[in-house]
């Protein structure tokens, strides 16, 4: 067994600078990292250029980092929750790259998966195509899209071994599945961090070998953002 | 005339057994409340879930259960989860069957603006430009006109685009209405409404063959 436990958030971001691009998985504040993201803020590191599907609200989340002016570009597809993001990019300090969420989540999967890039239908015709190469295949257009590179990959998962394997619950899979192995580094914090061979390997959703350091998160909060609920009766 | 609930409705007969349907934010979700008891249909929500259930009871919220919304939602028995590649595999590779989303302007040729009023409005396209550059089926739901009373159906789109020649069909509070190579088509009109109603709400020349029926709801 590899061991890819580290001590800590300190630890385990111990290695990251300013004007780094760095993965942080999610959708909107389901499954977000937040140790990391408070380490982030902490430590406060400038000049990022950040992917995530999303942007956080005001006061979670990567709107942590927004608030304390951190990022520099955002690559996402969808950042509507968030009016401090909206008014840094209306006003031009914030650089934003809006990506259609299946593209963003290929280009993630391309980086882990090692293939440089790939032809998707998504955006054909839309101000998303300019500049990129076009391609027809089966009489319909495609556009070329390439794979990330990025310095740091951040997920959260449910459950994870020394190992590095990995168990994500529900809908909190979402990106972090995508982006664990999409980074020169990887780093993973869990809710429950367990010894190697507690885990049934049947039931790994992302092997340990996509996982460079593995730290177990603390008081997590996990913050719900629409509470929509039926009545009994 | 019918209200949003009116056009979820209408919508829910266009889904079919054995259909996995896509709804978008707003009154796509709607539709899932109107569907036949009996019919067997699973949702999917790009996020990452198959088999998307209802809200949860008051007090049985999990926050690791979300839709595309950020609505907290339940599972139904034969339900998946899966990460975002896997969820737009579904949607790119054609195995989903349907899907209804909103939209601010549709134009003759089908295509669709949904995600972007430039100097004002900027949240992003989320799933919908992957969602419209591969789905066989899309069938949209808004309103006829916008705030100001003026058509969403257009010649040419004047917001940034979603997709192009994509949209099948359009239902609105008005009308029924086909996306054909030759032009829009008027299938049906809404209780109350008449044909002449829909043709100066729309700023495109509607295809009218024959007596166009009033939809049952």
């Amino acid at each position: 067994m590899i061991n890819k436990k580290v001590a800590g958030v300190k630890e385990a971001l111990a290695d990251i600078k300013n004007d780094m691009t760095i993965m942080l998985g999610g959708f909107g504040l389901c499954g977000i990292p937040e140790n990391s993201i408070a380490e982030l803020v902490e430590k406060n590191v400038t000049g990022l250029t950040c992917i995530s599907n999303n942007a956080g609200v005001d006061n979670f989340g990567l709107g942590l980092l927004l608030q304390k002016r951190q990022i520099k570009k955002m690559i996402s597809s969808y950042v509507g929750e968030n009016a401090e993001f909206e008014r840094q990019m209306l006003s031009g300090e914030l650089e934003v790259e809006l990506t259609p969420q299946g593209t963003l989540a290929e280009k993630c999967r391309a980086a882990q998966m090692g293939i440089p890039g790939f032809y998707t239908p998504a955006g054909y015709g839309t101000e998303v195509a300019e500049g990129k190469e076009v391609r027809e295949f089966h009489g319909k257009p495609h556009i070329l899209e390439l794979a990330f590179e990025a310095d740091f990959a951040i997920v959260k998962a449910w459950k994870g071994d020394e190992a590095g394997n990995l168990i994500f619950k529900g809908t909190a899979r979402n990106f972090n599945a995508c982006m664990a192995g999409a980074a020169k580094i990887t780093v993973a914090e869990v809710e429950e961090l367990v010894p190697a061979g507690q885990l049934d390997p049947n039931e790994i959703h992302v092997p340990g070998i996509f996982v460079k350091r593995i730290f177990q998160g603390k008081n997590y909060e996990k913050r719900i953002e629409q509470r929509t609920v039926r009545s009994k009766n | 005339m019918l209200d949003k609930v009116g056009i979820a409705k209408r919508i829910a007969k266009e889904v079919k057994d054995g259909f996995y349907v896509n709804l978008g934010i707003g009154i796509p979700t709607l539709v899932a409340n109107y569907v036949p008891e009996g019919m067997n249909v699973e949702f999917q929500s790009e996020n990452g879930i198959l088999g998307m259930g209802p809200f949860p009871y008051e007090g049985e919220e999990d926050p690791d259960l979300i839709n595309a919304g950020k609505q907290t939602i339940t599972s139904l028995p034969g339900a998946s989860f899966f990460d975002s590649a896997t969820s737009f595999g579904m949607i790119r590779g054609k195995h989903v069957d349907l899907t209804i989303l909103g939209a601010m302007e549709v134009s003759e040729q089908g295509d669709i603006a949904n995600w972007k009023i430039p100097g004002k409005m900027v949240k992003g396209m989320g799933g919908a430009m992957d969602l419209v550059a591969s789905a066989e089926n899309i069938i949209v739901a808004m309103m006829h006109v916008n705030k100001a009373g003026e058509s969403k159906i257009l010649k040419e789109c004047s917001l940034p685009l979603t997709g192009v020649k994509c949209v099948k069909k359009i239902v609105t509070e008005l009308a029924v209405m086909e996306v054909t190579d030759k032009g829009i088509k008027l299938l049906e009109r809404a209780p109350g409404v008449s044909v002449e109603d829909i043709v100066k709400a729309t700023e495109v020349t509607l295809i009218i063959e024959g007596d166009i029926p009033e939809m049952s709801i």
